[in-house]
């Protein structure tokens, strides 16, 4: 027998078995709390809101597509944001011992933060959805670019900073060419998990702040008492925040140097 | 001596405070004269302070006391006309092979030469160290020599004045470090650099030095004897095996280090 061929196997066979398990746990569930959404009922209407995902009836009542796409816009725009600022903030705190004495307290305080404690202070000062889903999503993403931006940094081995010494590179050239091709990895590693935690936030934040996006829509259909498309918003955030992730794999991968040059 | 030193330490100290008002004297009074095109060597037990005077030179430490004067300009911070060969090869692990020496040239020749001539001059130390065939191959697909190898192409190409070897090749099997010491003897001659060479290895220091300075054991470690090697060149380790001053300047430096100097393992 092919053992290769078992164990592709197994990677098709032993899923499919837990979601079956998930169906009959599903079902039975359904059966047990009234108005619960059985599996069947929750297809067909995922059919329905597949079917045009790119509708527009009104300002408040556009398809499924719009609302993931305007859920991103807002992710991205905070987590472009939070690189911008996150990466330089974090090459200083790594180079500098002044700036980590100065800066870490307070990193230190604000980190463990809920991003969510921050929405009604962005909301008064904005008084605008968008811009406070954006710098909501910012703050959340901030943290850990800026600290595996610095543990990065700092994990640049003596050796190539006497290299860089000997060549008398100067300290622009020294980031550029010595200290960013190190902490880049690190950088990419920080942006994932930012990334990762950024789209957690903005369903929860879009709770909160009303009128479009994935997480707005959820709660949205909970009002309306379709309870179906809850589970469908399950789904579609799962599945989305698992192609983020590994999409931003891919992308850390291709700058880190390690997974270079090896055959 | 007649001819002025091309490079000279003088009367050098080196303490490292300890904190709490304590110091470590590491170096007393170190003086060294050392001439141009000459390979010497600097060997001792480890902790006497070979590798702390290999800095002070390369200027990546501070001297506490004294001044080394390279063609009597005083040495006070890194450069690349004292290119060093760290032990550790410490090669760009991201830039393949030709890149990391084509990164020094760039930097310290770049403005004199055209992209075509950085080209060349980057082949031709690739080529002094045999490594054409793996130019495009990263630090880590490469074995321990061959790194070594760039290590060195890369401390040559940026033509200095004095190469320093901080123990080269001490982190490389027997047979690839005879091989390494070849390459270095073979290139020497061809490029007429000044090397100084801390080393931990007898045979070593016979084989590839015009003078081996030994070093007496920390703390206050200060240079022992210095033993002049008339040995012609090119030398060649298996003639010199029954070699007469050969095997004299072996027997002096062991005499050295483990009668004079002996230092029990702690």
């Amino acid at each position: 027998m092919n053992s290769n061929a078992f164990e592709a196997g197994k990677r098709i066979v032993l899923p499919l078995l837990v979601f079956i398990i998930i169906i009959a746990g599903w079902s039975a569930l359904s059966s047990h709390v009234e108005q619960f959404p059985t599996p069947s009922e929750t297809y067909d209407v995922a059919k329905e809101v597949f079917d045009d995902p790119f509708y527009i009836n009104n300002e408040d009542d556009k398809g499924i597509g719009w609302q993931v796409l305007n859920s991103l816009e807002r992710v991205f725009g905070g987590f472009a944001l939070a690189i911008l600022v996150g990466v330089p903030l974090g090459l200083l705190i790594g180079m500098s011992k002044n700036a980590f004495i100065a800066l870490n307290p307070f990193i230190q305080i604000l980190k463990p933060v809920s991003p969510l404690a921050w929405l009604p202070l962005l909301l008064f000062v904005f008084k605008d959805i968008n811009l406070t889903a954006i710098t909501t999503i910012f703050i959340t993403s901030i943290w850990p670019i800026i600290i595996n931006t610095a543990l990065g940094v700092r994990s640049v081995s003596e050796d190539y900073l006497n290299v860089a010494k000997v060549l008398q590179l100067t300290p622009f050239e020294k980031v550029f060419q010595i200290i960013l091709p190190v902490a880049v990895p690190f950088i990419f590693t920080g942006m994932r998990l930012s990334l990762g935690i950024a789209w957690l936030v903005i369903v929860a934040a879009e709770m909160l702040t009303g009128g479009i996006g994935i997480g707005f829509w959820i709660w949205d259909e909970y009002n309306n008492l379709n309870y179906h498309s809850i589970i469908i918003g399950i789904a579609i955030v799962g599945v989305i925040g698992l192609i983020l992730d590994a999409i931003m794999g891919l992308i850390a991968d291709f700058f880190d140097y390690r997974k270079r040059g090896r055959a | 001596m007649s001819v002025k030193p091309f490079l000279k330490i003088d009367h050098v100290d080196k303490i490292f405070p300890l904190g709490g008002g304590k110091e470590y004297v590491a170096l007393r009074d170190v003086k060294l004269e050392i001439r141009e095109n000459e390979i010497v060597s600097i060997i001792g037990h480890s902790g006497c302070g070979k590798s702390t005077i290999l800095n002070l030179i390369a200027g990546l430490d501070t001297i506490s006391n004294g001044t080394i004067l390279l063609e009597d300009k005083h040495i006070i911070a890194p450069g690349p006309e004292r290119a060093v060969v760290f032990q550790n090869h410490s090669l760009l692990p991201w830039l393949s092979v030709y890149q990391n020496i084509e990164m020094a040239v760039r930097k310290v020749l770049g403005d004199d030469l055209s992209p075509g001539e950085i080209r060349d001059h980057v082949m031709k130390y690739i080529q002094m160290v045999n490594l054409d065939h793996a130019k495009d191959k990263f630090p880590g697909e490469i074995s321990g020599g061959m790194k070594q190898r760039v290590g060195i192409a890369r401390a040559l190409s940026i033509e200095p004045k004095v190469l320093l070897m901080d123990e080269p090749f001490g982190a490389l099997d027997s047979l690839t470090r005879a091989n390494l010491q070849d390459h270095l003897m073979r290139i020497q001659i061809q490029t007429g650099n000044t090397v100084i060479i801390i080393t931990h290895d007898v045979d070593e220091a016979v084989l590839l030095s015009d003078r081996v300075v030994m070093m007496t054991n920390g703390p206050e470690a200060t240079i022992g004897e210095v033993l002049e090697v008339n040995l012609p060149r090119p030398r060649n380790r298996l003639e010199l095996q029954h070699n007469e001053e050969y095997l004299r300047c072996r027997g002096a430096i062991i005499e050295f280090l483990y009668s004079k100097f002996a230092k029990e393992d702690e």
